[in-house]
């Protein structure tokens, strides 16, 4: 008997250890460990063994089920991760094929500009200040210190609604900083971006309706000097700490003194090119103080308070930023443009 | 403004080269626009004297010159000029010369014979016949000017001028004038302005003006001075070479001296000027005043001019003689005949000037500068100027005597100078000695702590004026920039903002792109909109003064303006398009001038398999986001606008939040864009109104879900919310959620019936759910299904669509 376990362990652990395919091991274990299997088939034999005999049999016995349940598992583990390697060869997948397409929409350039600005604003404790589109020209002239007569006024310029002259398309946002002057308590920090409406035919650089940032800063003490550094910090936010500004005198009827606000031309760095046209500068703003007449037309002690404003048209900046060489491409939303940015 | 230079250093010196003196003045205020030289272009041609001429052995027509051009040795020239004979002074384009308009000349050969160089015309050195009256068009340029042979043309015909343009802003007319730049030129490079006084000798016979002439002002408002010189034996003749050149160096075509002491003067003093035909002035009368209705004028351009009572006008005894301040009339025009002229310095109101040259349609180099309001005290010096140069000229000879109409007195102007004000306005430190000597340098006068304002400086009347003088000499780049101070305030976006940025996030997210477009529009667009006719949306703001038609009418609905982009997509064959705007309309208001202008969201997008449900789906992501709960889709089949059975009203919160659907077939046609085109607006306002408030946390179900599927079958045209309101109301506590995942008609469901299958959630919040109680809440909602829709279960077995995961 112990010479026929014996030779079952043999045979038994050298088909388990060849066994080649899981399926083809389970069915070794049916046939040497399960319970009609070989193994079992033997010891149904040990009542034939002599009383001394049959624990040695039986230790025998245990001792080599063991062995083979080991081996099965051993083998089994190996049969597990070879399979699984020859899986995931056959799984192996084209990375470089593309991915499937989500579509993520795009924001208009004008109001990426747009929001770039009102987010460095933010950032500088300012708050954004609306207002209507459709204005009185009491608001969009005379109390920006604008008089009856002015050529802003004429209807060769501006959109009117009446005959009158007296209801018109604001031509600049600065309309807004009135009503704010008016309504809001000091101090005041608002810039007041929006659209604006002239009387320009379209075309490569003109477009009826357009779009202005502008910002205003009433409060004590406040100075042409303040008015230089924080649109110095506007600029080198916009187009990086390096960027040199040229504040030259100019004239606006709302401030005084007035000033336009240069960036040295990003293409050349001031010597003069195609893009600043020769100048090595390119206008960017226009700024200055509030004019004492609009702050006094709104209630505004002008020996106690003080403030400047400015604007910039927003289509510059954008067209500026990517390069932009036609206005019209702004509103004509072909989405292969707008898809660009 | 053209500026020459070389008149500038008539009233100041100013040595730097041009690169500075541009540089300094943009700076200063006088924004420089250009800068060139007369006689740009020109290089390499020299003053020749011809020598010896043949003509050409091959040719009938040709010469060939000897020139002395200065060299050891003398040129052979071929030319083809007929107008050339020996010792005549020529200019010469020699070997590798350049012509205005970059002509190069280099030595040739013309039928055999070598020409060293070329003989030039006035045309080819960039001149005519107004530079240089004695010389012909159509020949060489015979020069009678005093020069040598080799001599640099340009310094011969005096071309070594610079030329600056300037950009002059509106408050500043005085800078429309040598005399005015001379002064901001002086002030900004520390040197001397020499103001000079023009002395007129007359004739001193007995005759003066007042023998002549007499002059009435009708409208003191419009015309508040009025000037006039008178001078007699009138010689018409071309101006010295000097004063030619310094008109044509400002952009101004030399006529006759007349003519050009006119335009001289205007350049010079900033004055427009005008000269009459005294025989032509009727009744020996100058009258200054309205037009009267239905009179008519023939403008010195040849134009008959009808004339409203709007518009001033210089009259004689009769009738109309010019317009003032725009046009003179042809009918006492200067004229090779003319005797005796009248010299008009006059000063009229800027803005009935300008509105009468916009009413003519001629803007006039006068009428520009008379627009912008100039100086009262201009006029006496300008005319006597003029007579001045009339006997520098010999042109005439001055009449004794002028007369000067002061209809309303200029007042004197004085502003209190503050130097603490101007310093804390400025933030600076500069002292009173500082701002004095600057402001003096331009003019105004000190009186104790007055400054008298100069009468040319219309644009001065605050301390904030006399500040931007005192900086801008200084220079705005010197003054040191600092950071406001002031109490912290907190910046961030308004509420309706962040709603707004949010919404558009959302619409990014999911493949939209943004839009803008214009807030007007054409009224046709109400009709391929198919806006009813008695639509109260064809109630717009009307501009009175439109860019055309199409832009006429401020718009009520968005749905125009994303059909215009996509249709103009669609002529562009983009076969995807999705959209988005944030578009304001502007709606009149009853009692008020002003109008209400609300946001609304608009999306539009055709192909890529975009239908109804796909935009829904897009819209309810929005909502939900945006907290808007409670939603009621319901079938609009009266919206014009769009197909009758895909159309939907949204509502919330009782009211009417946006519309979504199928662009109505007609619609597409009228655009040009394919049937398949969906779009839907909500109404941003409206959607803040009723925003939910913030979510507070509501704890995790600790038991599970039991998820039941039912399928009923039932009249097809019963709405599917109807059925879900149905189920959610019969579901009682345990039903948590239903969701419709499947709707079918055809085989085997009879003709006009369909079947609904819902995914039903059942849940308790404190037990596990028995099979008893799932069972007896289906039952209840098969019951009320039955009851209140006649449905029956439906048992087909059929593969089901998944509508909703």
């Amino acid at each position: 008997m112990e010479e026929k376990l014996r030779q079952l362990r043999e045979e038994s652990l050298q088909a388990i250890r060849s066994a080649d395919a899981l399926d083809a091991l389970d069915a070794l274990r049916v046939k040497y460990l399960g319970k009609k299997g070989e193994l079992t088939a033997v010891l149904k034999q040990m009542g034939t063994l002599s009383a001394e005999a049959r624990p040695v049999m039986g230790q025998l016995a245990n001792q080599i089920r063991e062995e083979l349940t080991e081996a099965v598992e051993t083998a089994r583990a190996s049969l597990s991760e070879k399979a699984l390697e020859l899986r995931l060869a056959a799984e192996k997948t084209d990375v470089t094929m593309p991915g499937l397409p989500v579509r993520i929409g795009r924001r208009h350039p004008l109001n990426k500009v747009i929001g770039e600005a009102k987010e460095i604003f933010i950032g500088m404790g300012f708050t954004i200040a609306e207002g209507p589109e459709v204005e009185l020209s009491d608001y969009n002239f005379t109390r920006l210190n604008t008089a009856e007569g002015h050529p802003a006024r004429d209807r060769q310029d501006t959109f009117y609604f009446d005959d009158d002259d007296e209801v018109l398309l604001r031509t600049q946002t600065s309309p807004v900083q009135v009503r704010v002057m008016e309504t809001q308590p000091l101090p005041i920090r608002i810039i007041s971006p929006g659209r604006v409406y002239r009387k320009d035919e379209v075309d490569a650089t003109h477009s009826p309706m357009f779009h202005q940032i502008e910002g205003l800063v009433v409060d004590e003490g406040i100075t042409f000097a303040d008015l230089k550094g924080t649109l110095n910090e506007l600029v080198r936010r916009l187009y990086g700490p390096d960027t040199k500004t040229r504040f030259r005198p100019h004239h606006f009827p709302f401030t005084e003194p007035s000033c336009e606000v240069d960036v040295q031309c990003f293409e050349c760095g001031g010597r003069g090119c195609r893009v600043c046209k020769g100048e090595g500068w390119i206008e960017l703003l226009g700024a200055g103080m509030v004019h004492p007449r609009v702050l006094e037309g709104c209630g505004i002690d002008t020996r106690k308070y003080s403030g400047f404003a400015f604007g910039v048209g927003a289509e510059r900046m954008a067209m500026f930023r990517f390069g932009i060489s036609d206005l019209r491409l702004m509103f004509e939303n072909d989405t292969r443009f707008l898809e660009q940015f | 403004m053209n500026l020459s230079r070389e008149w500038l250093s008539d009233y100041t010196k100013i040595t730097v080269s041009d690169k500075e003196f541009c540089d300094g003045m943009t700076m200063s205020g006088s924004k420089v626009e250009g800068c060139g030289r007369t006689g740009e272009g020109i290089r390499n041609v020299v003053a020749g004297k011809v020598t010896f001429m043949n003509p050409h052995p091959d040719s009938d027509h040709l010469w060939v010159c000897k020139v002395d051009v200065g060299q050891s040795r003398e040129l052979t020239i071929v030319t083809g000029a007929q107008n050339v004979s020996v010792n005549d002074l020529v200019p010469v384009a020699l070997d590798g010369s350049t012509l205005p308009g970059g002509t190069e000349i280099h030595t040739g050969r013309l039928r055999g014979v070598v020409s060293e160089g070329m003989l030039c015309s006035l045309g080819e050195l960039g001149l005519d016949t107004h530079d240089y009256p004695y010389a012909i068009e159509d020949g060489i340029f015979i020069m009678r000017e005093p020069c040598e042979p080799g001599q640099d043309i340009r310094e011969v015909l005096g071309l070594t001028d610079s030329v600056v343009e300037f950009e002059i802003t509106n408050n500043r007319p005085d800078c429309l004038s040598v005399i005015g730049l001379a002064r901001e030129a002086a002030a900004t490079f520390g040197a001397e302005f020499t103001a000079r006084e023009p002395v007129v000798h007359g004739c001193g016979d007995s005759d003066r003006i007042e023998n002549y002439l007499s002059i009435e002002i009708r409208d003191p408002a419009l015309c508040p001075r009025y000037t006039a010189r008178m001078v007699k034996n009138i010689r018409i003749e071309p101006s010295p070479a000097w004063l030619r050149r310094r008109l044509r160096a400002s952009g101004i075509r030399p006529i006759n001296n007349i003519v050009d002491i006119t335009n001289y003067v205007m350049q010079e003093y900033g004055q427009p000027m005008h000269a009459f035909d005294y025989s032509c002035v009727g009744g020996s009368r100058i009258v200054v005043r309205r037009a009267e209705n239905g009179e008519s004028l023939m403008t010195l351009d040849g134009n008959n001019r009808n004339l409203t009572e709007n518009m001033l006008v210089i009259a004689d005894a009769e009738k109309p003689i010019g317009v003032a301040g725009v046009m003179g009339g042809g009918n006492s025009e200067i004229v090779d005949e003319t005797r005796t002229i009248v010299f008009e310095s006059a000063n009229f109101n800027g803005t009935s000037i300008r509105k009468t040259a916009i009413a003519l349609g001629m803007r006039t180099d006068a009428s520009s500068k008379f627009e912008k309001g100039l100086d009262p005290e201009g006029t006496v010096p300008a005319v006597q100027r003029a007579c001045e140069l009339v006997e520098l000229l010999n042109a005439g000879d001055v009449i004794d005597g002028m007369i000067d109409v002061v209809a309303a007195p200029a007042k004197e102007k004085t502003v209190m100078l503050e130097p603490e004000r101007i310093n804390a306005l400025l933030g600076t430190r500069f002292t009173r000695e500082y701002m004095v000597a600057v402001l003096e340098k331009l003019g105004f006068v000190m009186r104790g702590d007055e400054v008298v304002v100069p009468s040319w400086r219309s644009d001065i009347e605050h301390y904030a004026d006399l500040a931007e003088e005192v900086a801008r000499f200084y220079g705005y780049d010197v003054i040191e920039p600092t950071m406001f101070r002031g109490e912290t305030a907190q910046g961030g976006w308004s509420e309706k903002q962040a709603f707004e940025n949010r919404v558009t996030s959302l619409c990014r997210a999911m493949g939209f792109n943004e839009i803008l477009t214009y807030s007007f529009g054409s009224r046709s667009a109400w009709d391929k909109i198919r806006l009813p006719g008695d639509s109260p949306l064809r109630n717009a703001l009307v501009i009175q003064n439109p860019l055309g038609e199409d832009r006429s009418v401020m718009r009520t609905t968005p749905m125009p303006s994303m059909m215009d982009v996509l249709a103009t997509n669609a002529a562009r064959r983009s076969p995807v398009v999705r959209f988005y705007e944030m578009a304001t309309v502007y709606l009149p208001r009853e009692n008020d001038r002003l109008a209400d202008e609300p946001v609304w969201l608009t999306l539009g997008a055709y192909g890529g398999g975009v239908d109804f449900f796909r935009l829904k789906g897009c819209v309810e992501a929005i909502l939900r986001d945006m907290r808007i709960e409670n939603v009621r889709w319901e079938a609009d089949e009266n919206n014009p606008s769009f197909h009758p059975g895909r159309c939907a009203a949204i509502r919330a919160g009782g009211r009417l939040i946006g519309t979504l659907g199928q662009v109505h077939p007609l619609v597409c046609d009228a655009y040009g864009v394919e049937a398949g085109t969906y779009y839907a607006q909500l109404d941003i306002p409206a959607m803040r109104a009723i925003q939910s408030p913030e979510k507070t946390f509501v704890p995790l179900p600790r038991f599970p879900a039991v998820e039941r599927d039912i399928a009923i079958v039932c009249a097809a045209d019963i709405p599917v919310a109807a059925l879900e309101d149905t189920i959610t109301a019969a579901g009682g506590p345990y039903l948590e959620s239903v969701a419709l995942f499947d709707v079918y008609t055809g085989e085997p469901i009879p003709a006009g019936q369909k079947s609904a299958a819902f995914s039903l959630t059942l849940r308790a919040a404190d037990q596990t759910l028995t099979e008893e109680h799932a069972a007896g809440t289906v039952n209840a909602i098969l019951a009320a299904l039955a009851e209140q829709h006649g449905a029956v279960s439906d048992s087909t077995p059929r593969q089901r669509r998944i509508l909703k995961t």
